[in-house]
């Protein structure tokens, strides 16, 4: 026999303990980010204007819907309408993938052009440039990384709504996991300005 | 029914298996006394690795020139020593065994608030713990950068660095979310009645350190994810041959390692207090003074990291700034020195083990930390910047002071843990051989600094020869204490005789459960309606 113990409350409390340590997991980047823009400020600025801001924009959006959704699905599991908390964690789920589908094709796109990390030509445009699309490609890579766990996470939120694990009594977890999703919605919202749009 | 069958039906958590045989009845078991022993068997097993290795370098600085191995094979020893010992063994150390399990039992609680993500922290330490481990095995051969994995030579040498970076950022998880539990747990968990004010001072250390440890390990994770993006994609962050900062790593490296040593000497303060009190039969002199310097250690501890850097280029005003700071994060624990002197004072003091172990840790944290502010000053510490004296001072406060907490906590809740006493005239002795060896080999240290003798060299001139031999000497002798206080503990752990509820009369709520508790710790959950370390 094992200690069984409930606390809404302490859940709540120790997610937002980790939502603190994945921003300044963040933060130690976005220092570097602000000592080399202020190192760099011209080439940084050119740099930035080679993105792509159209797609940044609809990434922009879809990470905002995604996370209406999320809390939307949240509301629904109070209002004990199970199918539409499913529907609506699906959706978060596939704009979830949107999301990575493009920011491959961005990618991509750079590689083609011989910008990545360690590649000849970044070398050839100078210190800025490099410094630039190091932090761009580290700092998106890690997003992307935190978009998949939180993929993850959705996907077991809709596994336990399914088997009704998580009910409209009992949905701290999904509370939990939508804090966390908007976590990952938040440095987006950083991300996005800091790269695409000041330049 | 009768006092007999109730005593026959009690089962201590040591005797309640869940149905599980062997090495699963700890290995899957959620109960925090049971997690805080596999940390500490654990750990133990890392600290044989890091003994062995400190002593392969004392013996290597024996005499000067090569005596038993090369300068490579020095540097990969220094480096896998620091990393084992820091990483592994000191930061989780106090938090991870005593705070897990004594939290619950001093807060009134069954048990943490997450018990099921406590044991998946363990799992994770033990993860990271074997990549690093497995970097002195595989590859290109041991990693040789220093602890510190500095920048750029983190990222060019060609030896077996990305299993230790990678252990160290695994491990770091570990930590923040055993800090984050306890925080919830502290928050949410104490007992009825026991307010903020009403709580012992260990966990009140936890407390201090568990906001470290999630506010500060984030920094470092970063920074050696940073380090593994260099090594694997060639970024440039750190590289000025592509324009990154060297020095930019050092800051962020030390913005969490220098909060880390409060995470390694807090709980080991939150100890000593329950330690001294109990031995003094005397009510802790400052409560609140202790309570309120633990966290001011905790705030302050973050402005500090840039006195790691004086000799590595900064402006003049960040100079002064770290170095007042530095000053200032001392003054608390100065307060805590006096704190527990005076509640000695006229105190009715037996000299039993516990307290001899905290006795010589105020002296030699004491030690410690004045020549700290030796290293704090900037003028000083241009003369004694990366020499043997650096060695001298961490190894006093770190090893001096969480070591020596660690093994004066080891022997105070001993009982507690295993329900057997220990057989005291053997600790007596293992203590006064590991003393003196202690001494004998981190003192001549400060000395051979003053003199000039750079540390992390393999070699040195033949004027430092004789407080080297005396180094190494103290070091065989530090190691015969360390087995005696071990093979005494285990053999009582076995066999030693029955130790009662409450062996040495302390004050608070473990004491009040038989020894060992059971799986709930409590029958029901007890009311606090008193201050802590109450003698009447």
């Amino acid at each position: 026999m094992s200690y069984v113990h409930r606390d809404d409350t302490g859940s709540k409390m120790a997610m937002w303990l980790f939502i603190f340590t994945e921003l300044l997991l963040f933060g130690g980047l976005f220092i570097t980010y602000a000592v080399y823009r202020y190192l760099h400020p011209e080439a940084f600025h050119l740099a930035g204007q080679e993105l792509d801001v159209t797609i940044g924009t609809i990434n922009t959006v879809i990470l905002l819907i995604s996370s209406a959704t999320i809390a939307m699905s949240i509301t629904a599991i109070q209002q004990k309408k199970k199918k539409l908390s499913l529907f609506l964690i699906g959706t978060t789920i596939v704009l979830a993938l949107i999301f990575l589908v493009n920011k491959y094709f961005e990618w991509g796109a750079k590689f083609e052009h011989g910008i990545f990390p360690g590649s000849e030509y970044l070398d050839q445009l100078g210190y800025g440039d490099t410094l630039f699309f190091g932090l761009y490609f580290f700092m998106t890579g890690l997003h992307a990384f935190h978009i998949i766990i939180g993929m993850a996470v959705l996907g077991f939120m809709f596994y336990f709504v399914k088997i009704d694990r998580l009910t409209h009594d009992n949905f701290q977890l999904l509370e939990n996991g939508g804090l966390y999703w908007h976590l990952v919605d938040l440095i987006w919202i950083f991300l996005f300005p800091l790269f695409y749009l000041i330049a | 029914m009768s006092e007999k069958t109730k005593k026959d039906a009690y089962k201590s958590y040591l005797d309640e298996t869940g149905g599980r045989k062997g090495i699963f009845k700890w290995i899957l078991s959620t109960d925090h006394k049971r997690i805080g022993l596999l940390y500490l068997y654990s750990i133990m097993g890392w600290f044989f690795i890091g003994v062995v290795l400190g002593v392969l370098m004392k013996l290597e600085l024996i005499a000067p020139g090569q005596t038993i191995m090369g300068a490579q094979a020095y540097n990969a020893t220094f480096t896998v020593h620091g990393v084992i010992m820091i990483f592994l063994i000191v930061i989780p150390g106090l938090p991870a065994v005593f705070g897990n399990f004594l939290l619950p039992l001093q807060i009134g609680a069954p048990d943490v608030a997450f018990p099921k993500l406590n044991l998946f922290s363990w799992y994770i330490y033990v993860f990271g713990s074997i990549l690093v481990v497995s970097s002195l095995f595989a590859g290109g051969g041991p990693p040789d950068t220093g602890w510190t994995f500095y920048a750029p030579y983190s990222f060019k040498t060609g030896t077996n660095m990305l299993p230790a970076v990678l252990g160290a950022f695994v491990l770091g998880f570990s930590s923040i979310l055993t800090g984050l539990n306890f925080i919830v747990t502290i928050h949410r968990m104490r007992a009825p009645g026991m307010t903020w004010m009403k709580m012992p001072l260990f966990p009140w250390t936890i407390y201090g350190t568990g906001w470290i440890q999630l506010l500060a390990t984030p920094v470092v994770g970063i920074t050696l994810l940073m380090v593994i993006g260099e090594r694997i994609f060639n970024i440039g962050f750190f590289d000025p041959a592509k324009g990154g900062d060297p020095i930019l790593y050092q800051h962020l490296f030390w913005i969490y390692s220098h909060p880390a040593v409060y995470i390694m000497i807090l709980p080991a303060m939150g100890a000593i207090s329950e330690i001294i009190p109990t031995f003094a039969k005397k009510t802790i002199y400052g409560y609140r003074a202790i309570v309120i310097s633990t966290m001011a250690i905790a705030f302050v501890g973050y402005f500090v990291w840039g006195h790691h850097m004086f000799t590595s280029g900064m402006s003049g005003t960040a100079l002064f700034t770290f170095s007042l700071l530095t000053f200032i994060v001392a003054i608390p624990s100065a307060i805590k020195v006096f704190n527990w002197v005076s509640t000695m004072y006229q105190g009715s003091i037996s000299t039993e083990v516990p307290f001899l172990w905290a006795a010589s840790f105020i002296f030699v944290f004491l030690v410690g930390g004045l020549t700290g502010l030796v290293l704090g000053a900037l003028a000083t510490d241009v003369h004694v910047h990366d020499t043997a004296f650096v060695v001298g001072h961490f190894h006093f406060i770190v090893f001096g002071g969480t070591g020596f907490a660690f093994f004066g906590a080891l022997h105070y809740w001993f009982p507690k843990i295993y329900g057997r006493m220990y057989d005291k005239s053997w600790a007596r002795t293992g203590w006064v051989i590991f003393l003196i060896g202690f001494i004998g080999l981190y003192g001549p240290m400060f000395y051979l600094g003053m003199k000039g003798m750079p540390r992390r060299y393999f070699d040195y001139l033949p004027e430092y020869h004789g407080p080297n031999i005396l180094s190494s000497f103290g070091a065989l002798i530090m190691v015969t204490g360390f087995i005696i206080i071990v093979i005494n503990l285990i053999n009582s752990a076995r066999s030693g005789k029955k130790a009662e509820a409450n062996p040495w009369g302390g004050t608070n709520l473990e004491w009040q459960v038989p020894s060992p508790p059971s799986l709930l710790n409590f029958d029901e959950i007890p009311t606090i309606d008193k201050a802590p370390y109450k003698y009447d």
